[in-house]
């Protein structure tokens, strides 16, 4: 029995190795990738390949970003568009957690509702922003507001479906306990829906960073999305690219944040 | 008369059509009797079992259990329902609660969760064969454990009377009569009245004192049938080997036939 025992683990920690190493190739490429793409552009850019005053290049946005580093105001409009990326992903999320919840508490007003859903769902959002800007001001209030309503519906559709599809027979355990509504919803309802939830949240990271960088857009006062649109007006596209690159990383460490959440949730059950 | 079912018909509304499941079924049970409600899909057992657990209004007739009515008038009953233990065909444990949380669910539901209460459960559990699961979830445990877990559950409120729909029909033969040996034996014990649905006439014979036959579309009762002693008093496993089975079996089975070849 001994040898066979041997050769099953060495077989186990020879598979372990193959794995560590495909881990290891595909992350090599991924790095290769990385500096291949900026190399070409960077190259392309000196070669005069492409224009460089619309591509910008690199080394160019490296030293904007070590001088506006260096004046602070980077700093600001970066806090600033965080800042409103999360309390609108925050809100829009949270507020349509509740506004689910109001409708499975009460089906009459879901059904009266649903035709009103299904409108506000269909309609791009963005289109709102010129009635925000009016109603709100040309603040950080409106730019907020963008990210919330762009996010709030489908986050309150997505949480009422689910709700609604909790398997009756939790409910019917609960019931034959003598469970009031109250009860069905926290011992049932809630925690049966929240795999649905947290995947709401990580589509709701991507659109409140699309709610932000248009109201920034629009209101045109600070932030990631006005350093965006003012860069292209001044023709400045290293300064547009620099804040596309710091975007597009804290974007990401937003939905890996939610990623590593929804992980620890899913470890519980 | 512990309950006594008098007239009980229920009709399904839906948008096309009415459907009648139970026709004016009448009958009593016994403080301590176990019966079975036997019958091919379609006769309303279930439909019963959820009127006598509390969870829909009959159509009409009524429902006394110790002498007190279980539907009044439209109000529902919700002490009554605590006197009411149910046990599905699937252990419906809540995957994201731990055994213990699960078991402790009826009692933290009623209200009457107390240091007592839950040592009496987790008691219960031991006793079944299930000490030291107390922390895992349901999803490391297996169907025959699944399902003894949810027999906890419905036990640790202490309810006065049990109603078990087709529970063991989701598990293998094995489990299956194993279980039907621990519930049946459990019942005992803490002389619990029962009432239990199924389609099988074998596990009807093994663990019942008696046995309504009902017929399907609409559910009526067509015969009563008395087990004998000798096989009232014997445990599931050894009722199953004992010689008054096959003849009884044999007669179940001869009427369930003739019912389904009735026009």
């Amino acid at each position: 029995m001994k040898p066979l025992h041997d050769r099953i683990e060495s077989l186990h920690r020879e598979y372990l190795a193959a794995l560590r190493k495909e881990r290891r190739v595909i992350r090599l490429w991924q790095a290769v990738l990385l500096v291949a793409c900026f190399t070409v552009w960077e190259a392309a850019s000196r070669f005069h390949w492409v224009d460089p005053l619309l591509f910008s290049s690199p080394s160019a946005i490296v030293k904007l970003f070590g001088e506006k580093l260096s004046d602070h105001s980077l700093f600001v409009h970066t806090w600033a568009t965080l800042f409103e990326t999360l309390l609108g992903f925050l809100i829009g999320t949270v507020g349509g957690a509740l506004i689910g919840a109001v409708l499975w508490w009460f089906p009459r007003l879901a059904k009266t509702l649903d035709p009103y859903l299904v409108v506000f769902n269909a309609m791009p959002k963005v289109a709102l922003g010129p009635i925000l800007i009016v109603a709100l001001g040309p603040g950080f209030t409106s730019i907020i507001a963008m990210g919330v309503v762009i996010s709030i519906i489908i986050t309150t559709i997505v949480v009422y479906s689910a709700f609604q599809e909790v398997d009756p027979n939790y409910l019917k355990v609960l019931r034959t306990f003598g469970a009031t509504r109250y009860q069905c919803f926290k011992e049932a309802v809630l925690p049966a829906s929240f795999p649905a939830i947290i995947s709401t949240l990580k589509v709701n990271v991507g659109l409140a960073w699309v709610g932000v960088i248009t109201g920034e857009f629009l209101v045109s006062k600070q932030g990631l999305g006005y350093l965006i649109i003012y860069g292209f007006q001044v023709f400045n596209f290293t300064l547009v690219l620099m804040s596309l690159l710091i975007v597009a990383l804290l974007s990401t460490v937003m939905y890996q944040l939610v990623a590593i959440i929804e992980k620890k949730w899913s470890r519980r059950r | 008369m512990f309950l006594s079912i008098d007239r009980l018909s229920h009709t399904y509304l839906t948008k096309t059509t009415a459907v009648t499941a139970l026709a004016d079924v009448s009958l009593s049970v016994e403080k301590g009797e176990f019966v079975s409600f036997l019958g091919p899909s379609g006769c309303g057992k279930t439909t019963l079992l959820s009127i006598i657990a509390g969870l829909i209004e009959p159509t009409e007739g009524t429902v006394l259990m110790e002498g007190e009515p279980l539907w009044t008038g439209g109000t529902d009953a919700r002490a009554s329902r605590r006197a009411v233990g149910y046990m599905l065909q699937q252990d419906y444990l809540f995957p994201w609660k731990t055994i213990e949380e699960n078991i402790l669910l009826g009692l933290n539901i009623t209200g009457t969760l107390t240091p007592e209460t839950k040592k009496r459960a987790l008691a219960l559990l031991a006793e079944i064969g299930l000490g030291g699961v107390e922390s895992y979830y349901p999803s490391q445990l297996s169907g025959g454990m699944r399902q003894r877990a949810a027999l906890v559950r419905t036990l640790a409120t202490d309810p006065k009377l049990l109603l078990l729909d087709e529970p063991f029909s989701a598990l293998d033969q094995q489990t299956k009569l194993k279980l039907e040996e621990l519930v049946w034996t459990t019942l005992q014990q803490y002389e619990k009245t029962a009432i239990l649905v199924t389609h099988d006439i074998e596990e009807a014979i093994a663990m019942s004192d008696r046995i309504f036959l009902l017929s399907p579309r609409p559910g009526r009762l067509v015969r009563t049938f008395a087990i004998p002693d000798e096989l009232r008093r014997c445990p599931p496993l050894a009722a199953r080997r004992h010689p008054a089975f096959s003849p009884l079996f044999q007669s179940i089975w001869k009427e369930m036939e003739d019912l389904e070849a009735a026009p």
